[in-house]
């Protein structure tokens, strides 16, 4: 069996991963001090580990996605920006919430998603796992703002897009398709 | 048992012009008949989120009380946010349960758990500084002030019947006009 997955291993496509290093400082540089977060595979080494050890964070832990929607949506009532990060099966469970408080009450709520389960070098659309490849259509119907994230360089559009959240007071949703590297 | 209008008039003056007051369902439409205010939070949005948006507002607002006037049924769609605000450390929510044990605004059908459900255990094992349940009003009206000067999170369960009944202006509570309002009064300082 390990012969086997070293051979699945090896014939996997290389590609590059997109830098966490670099997402936390542009974060930092759209004004972001608040993170609310569930863990996601996706993104915990990369980015939730770092951001949990980063003093320039104050990181609230909750224990379901729908709450950091309202704790976001809360908190951009005196300007204060947040970051909402969680897996895609998060996003999911938090619809009706992001719904009634991101589009109905038009609030900012800034989230980053990790695709778990997504191929890395396959687009979402693409990919075998349906609860991934549905996301970005599911978004589309709910007329949520989302970019992807996958290669590096990528995340460059970061402070744009939550300038933009907080200009036009909307959802966006950054989708990350490749785990961050740490560095 | 308490008339819910009565509990919430014993509240009235504990509530000073600084406060914030999140509130859902029944208890948000007879609030704002008996103390409208422009810190009154109304715009909570999806059931059972009053407190995450308590905890937002908690977070951000420091020198502020924030107050929760949430519903049982409400609670329990979200019985995590229990646990979320003990470990956030907020000193200045202030979490009250309106507990009738029934969904009065959708055809008052009984709680799972209706009869057994006992909230303020619940919040203390979660972590909150103090829990009490109150159905006497003298009671209630004793105790209030030293809860509300101790430090949160603290919860009271209002163990309640419907009191007087006050309109339901659901149009009112999902306006944009009551957001802004709402902003504006936070933002005035």
């Amino acid at each position: 069996m390990m012969v086997v997955a070293s051979q699945e291993s090896q014939n996997r496509p290389k590609v590059a991963h997109p830098s966490g290093a670099r997402i936390i400082q542009l974060i930092k540089d759209a004004n972001i001090r608040e993170i609310v977060a569930v863990p996601d595979i996706v993104t915990s080494d990369g980015l939730l580990w770092p951001i949990s050890r980063d003093p320039a964070f104050r990181l609230t832990r909750v224990c379901k996605e729908d709450e950091g929607v309202s704790i976001c949506g809360a908190m951009s009532y005196n300007g204060t920006r947040a970051v909402l990060m969680m897996q895609q099966t998060g996003l999911m469970d938090s619809l009706n919430a992001i719904r009634a408080i991101g589009v109905d009450y038009e609030l900012p709520i800034v989230m980053f998603v990790g695709l778990q389960g997504k191929e890395p070098a396959i687009h979402p659309d693409q990919s075998s796992a349906y609860g991934v490849r549905i996301i970005r259509p599911v978004l589309d119907a709910m007329q949520l703002s989302h970019s992807l994230i996958e290669e590096p360089g990528d995340e460059s559009h970061i402070p744009k897009k939550i300038e933009q959240a907080y200009a036009m007071s909307r959802p966006h949703i950054f989708l990350i398709g490749r785990s961050p590297e740490v560095q | 048992m308490l008339k819910r209008d009565d509990a919430l008039k014993a509240l009235i003056p504990h509530v000073s012009d600084n406060d914030i007051v999140v509130a859902v369902y029944q208890s948000c439409f007879d609030w704002l008949a008996l103390n409208p205010r422009d810190l009154n939070y109304v715009a909570v949005g999806a059931m059972g989120q009053a407190s995450s948006h308590a905890l937002g507002l908690a977070l951000t607002h420091p020198d502020r009380r924030v107050f929760v006037l949430d519903g049982d049924g409400s609670l329990l769609m979200n019985l995590g946010t229990l646990v979320t605000i003990a470990n956030a450390g907020v000193t200045n929510l202030y979490h009250f349960v309106g507990a009738n044990r029934v969904y009065e605004v959708n055809g008052s059908h009984p709680l799972p758990g209706a009869e057994s459900i006992d909230f303020a255990a619940m919040a203390k094992a979660a972590g909150y500084a103090g829990a009490r349940s109150f159905s006497d009003q003298n009671l209630l009206e004793e105790e209030l002030p030293d809860m509300l000067a101790a430090p949160g999170p603290q919860m009271f369960v209002l163990e309640i019947v419907a009191g007087d009944a006050y309109p339901r202006d659901y149009d009112y509570i999902h306006s944009a006009g009551a957001r802004d309002t709402f902003r504006k009064a936070l933002n005035q300082r």
